[in-house]
């Protein structure tokens, strides 16, 4: 009788962990793909016509940023959709992965959201052959600046204003040099709380590098992964920034675009000396990432952007990521799924893809040497 | 479950100090070889194991540009690069102190409830629940901590400020949410609770029926006898259980890194956001870390075991000096 009720009340109990755990991981599950989901259904819907698969077959793993995951993601979707027989094993772990997974010959390419430094050029050497790693230019994309700040929906600040706020050198809302340019906000007297990336990572380095490049003697820092200033608070992955802005009012921080927008999380325009402040979109990052020119020499198409462009309704907090693959000297085996798979997304159907995800395409004129270089691959 | 131990019959006598021959049959040699094999394999992947950390760790401190003990940075992809562990040893330590201050009396206090005072039915749902604590998966405490207790315990810590300021440690200096070494010594005070508590009340419950109906006998009340019989009997015990809690705290990784905001300073007002522990910048770091970044990773993780092994060997001491109370010899 007494051993009957216990196994009772342990049922109960077991039933109550059982639906709380599901609610739990339910609640976690969707806060992660709030922002993709969105953007698969709008995908589905196309048909892939436009990809050609000649000389694509078995299967192609390729690792790295995950700045470029949800890109991927469709562009996998619809490629596989449309070459059957082809696997393509994306695994968004980090650019850093990426690329020593490359250089150790375990995958076809590599995604990284910066370029190839001198010494893994190097590296790479020795599983390119006869060549050496090249990178090209897929995917753009808009850094957004998100704030939280009840009462004030719109904001605009420019790069020096921006760079006292994440060097914490302004600490109020209602800071003059805000005021000035948002003559119209009822800023508070509310101290700023900004959070940064706690772990090491490419939007981290490139909103460093326009930082740098565009408010030079406001931010002394060297642009590396790691966050640089001493003050302000970190949270973990975008999605940990872009929740804590979220939750915390008086708070600024810094993100893709999709967390932005997924959750709701109101954006900075930027004033960069054009005509009017320019708000974070994936149109206007397209505009700014045309300023940019080749740096790369060879087939090597690594860009250096114009951080400090004016042009009309060019959103310069951008970054760009790279495809890593060897321009001579690819494994055979491989070789053709690369290149059919690389010609479907620097193709203008997997450019306008982009978009619709939250992302820049690449502009044409860059495009068409990424397409260049990839019929070229060998 | 008082009353069967009341009941049951003294342990026989241990069968001597020399091992039992072996009989030298078949079964007897087998069985022999194969646990003699377990044993040395187990010695040959530690060691093998210590060996290859150890080398990848001297590896990385050799071409460390700063000192490894006291610099306050966490850079080994920089040129040069400079790498320290004072602030993980430091967050390390103090979240890992703040958790024991929690932990440790309310797990004395729940397990005293359980063994002594709670009616049995109660007691055995009580027990139960805080098994179930431990079998909760730390990133779903991470969660908890980063959605629950963050928001809520910005009250606690702006009372803490307001009326313990002037202990300095519980001066807040810095505006932010909670994401502080503290909030994670309360995290993980909750996570160690069910480890503490269960070992503690095993050894309060055996303690000697007989020293308690000596002391009742004598006209103790029952907070007399928990003082005079049951804490002392349970000491050694509650350390080993708090010794095993803190090497919990001192690991975990998941809950911590969700929950705290990390950074390379080092300060003793532990309500401001900042620090760092060694398991949680393994966990932030290691993604996007180059070889050499590894290795660094792996030198502090190797300052970290030393770290567990240092505790635990502070532990044994003092049970090994305290032999006539614990439970073995009972």
């Amino acid at each position: 009788m007494k051993l009957q009720r216990m196994n009772r009340l342990r049922a109960t109990a077991l039933g109550a962990l059982a639906v709380s755990g599901a609610l739990v991981l339910t609640a976690c599950g969707s806060d992660d793909n709030s922002g993709d989901t969105s953007t698969t259904g709008g995908a589905q819907t196309k048909a892939a016509s436009n990809v050609s698969c000649d000389g694509a077959k078995g299967q192609l793993r390729a690792s790295g940023s995950s700045a470029q995951k949800n890109a991927m993601d469709l562009w996998v979707k619809e490629y596989m959709a449309a070459c059957s027989g082809v696997e393509i094993n994306y695994n968004s772990s980090s650019s850093g992965e990426g690329i020593v997974a490359f250089n150790q010959g375990t995958v076809g390419f590599a995604g990284s959201d910066s370029a190839l430094k001198p010494e893994e050029v190097a590296d790479s050497k020795k599983i390119c052959k006869t060549g050496q790693g090249i990178n090209l230019p897929m995917v753009g994309g808009p850094i957004a600046v998100g704030f939280h700040l009840e009462g004030v929906d719109s904001l605009t600040l420019d790069a020096p204003t921006l760079a006292k706020i994440f060097d914490t050198k302004i600490k109020k809302w209602n800071d003059e040099a805000i005021a000035k340019l948002n003559p119209d906000a009822k800023l508070p007297d509310k101290a700023i709380q900004p959070f940064h990336r706690s772990e090491d990572s490419g939007t981290t380095q490139n909103l460093g590098k326009y930082l740098g490049a565009a408010a030079p003697s406001d931010w002394k820092y060297e642009a590396e992964k790691k966050w640089p200033a001493p003050g302000g608070q970190a949270a973990s992955g975008s999605s940990g920034v872009a929740t804590q802005v979220k939750q915390v009012d008086g708070s600024i921080g810094y993100f893709e675009l999709s967390y932005a927008t997924s959750q709701q999380i109101s954006t900075v325009d930027i004033e960069t000396g054009g005509s009017a402040p320019v708000k974070a979109s994936s149109e206007n990052a397209s505009k700014a990432i045309a300023a940019a020119k080749v740096k790369g020499t060879g087939k090597d198409l690594a860009l250096d952007l114009d951080y400090t462009t004016k042009a009309e309704g060019a959103y310069p907090l951008v970054l760009v990521t790279y495809e890593v693959v060897c321009d001579t000297g690819n494994k055979a085996d491989t070789l053709g799924t690369v290149k059919s798979f690389l010609t479907y997304t620097a193709s203008a159907d997997g450019q306008k893809l982009l978009t619709e995800a939250g992302y820049a395409p690449i502009p044409e004129e860059i495009n068409a040497k990424v397409r260049e270089t990839v019929a070229g691959l060998s | 479950m008082a009353s069967t131990t009341q009941t049951e019959t003294p342990p026989a006598p241990p069968a001597g100090r020399s091992r039992p021959r072996s009989t030298g049959r078949a079964g007897d040699r087998i069985f022999l070889g194969l646990s003699r094999g377990s044993g040395i394999l187990l010695l040959v992947i530690m060691a093998s194991i210590a060996v290859f950390l150890s080398y990848r760790a001297a590896v990385a401190i050799s071409k460390d540009e700063g000192n490894f003990l006291t610099t306050f940075d966490w850079n080994p992809a920089g040129d040069p690069p400079v790498f320290g562990i004072a602030v993980l040893l430091f967050g390390t330590v103090v979240s890992s102190v703040i958790a024991m201050l929690i932990a440790v009396p309310v797990a004395v206090g729940i397990a005293l409830f359980i063994s002594h005072y709670a009616p049995r039915k109660l007691a055995g749902v009580i027990a139960y629940v805080i098994d179930l604590l431990a079998a909760v998966p730390s990133i779903v405490y991470g969660i908890w901590g980063a959605l629950v207790l963050v928001p809520y315990l910005e009250g606690l810590n702006l009372w803490l400020d307001q009326f313990f300021g002037w202990t300095y440690v519980f001066e807040k200096t810095e505006i932010g949410v909670a994401r502080s070494l503290f909030t994670v010594g309360i995290l993980l005070a909750v996570m160690i609770l069910p480890i503490v508590t269960s070992v503690s009340r095993e050894v309060f419950l055996q303690v000697p029926r007989m020293n308690e109906e000596a002391a009742l006998a004598l006209g103790a009340t029952r907070w007399e006898v928990i003082r005079l019989s049951v804490l002392p009997f349970g000491r050694s015990g509650v350390i080993s259980a708090s010794m095993l809690g803190l090497g919990r705290a001192l690991g975990e990784t998941m809950a911590v890194a969700t929950v705290l905001s990390p950074s390379f300073l080092i300060s003793l007002h532990v309500l401001n956001p900042g620090g760092g522990t060694f398991a949680q910048n393994i966990a932030a770091k290691f993604g996007e870390a180059d070889a050499f970044g590894r290795d660094a990773l792996i030198a502090s993780g190797l300052v970290l075991f030393v770290l567990t092994l240092l505790v635990n060997g502070a532990a044994r001491l003092i049970i090994a000096r305290r032999k006539e109370y614990s439970g073995a010899n009972a």
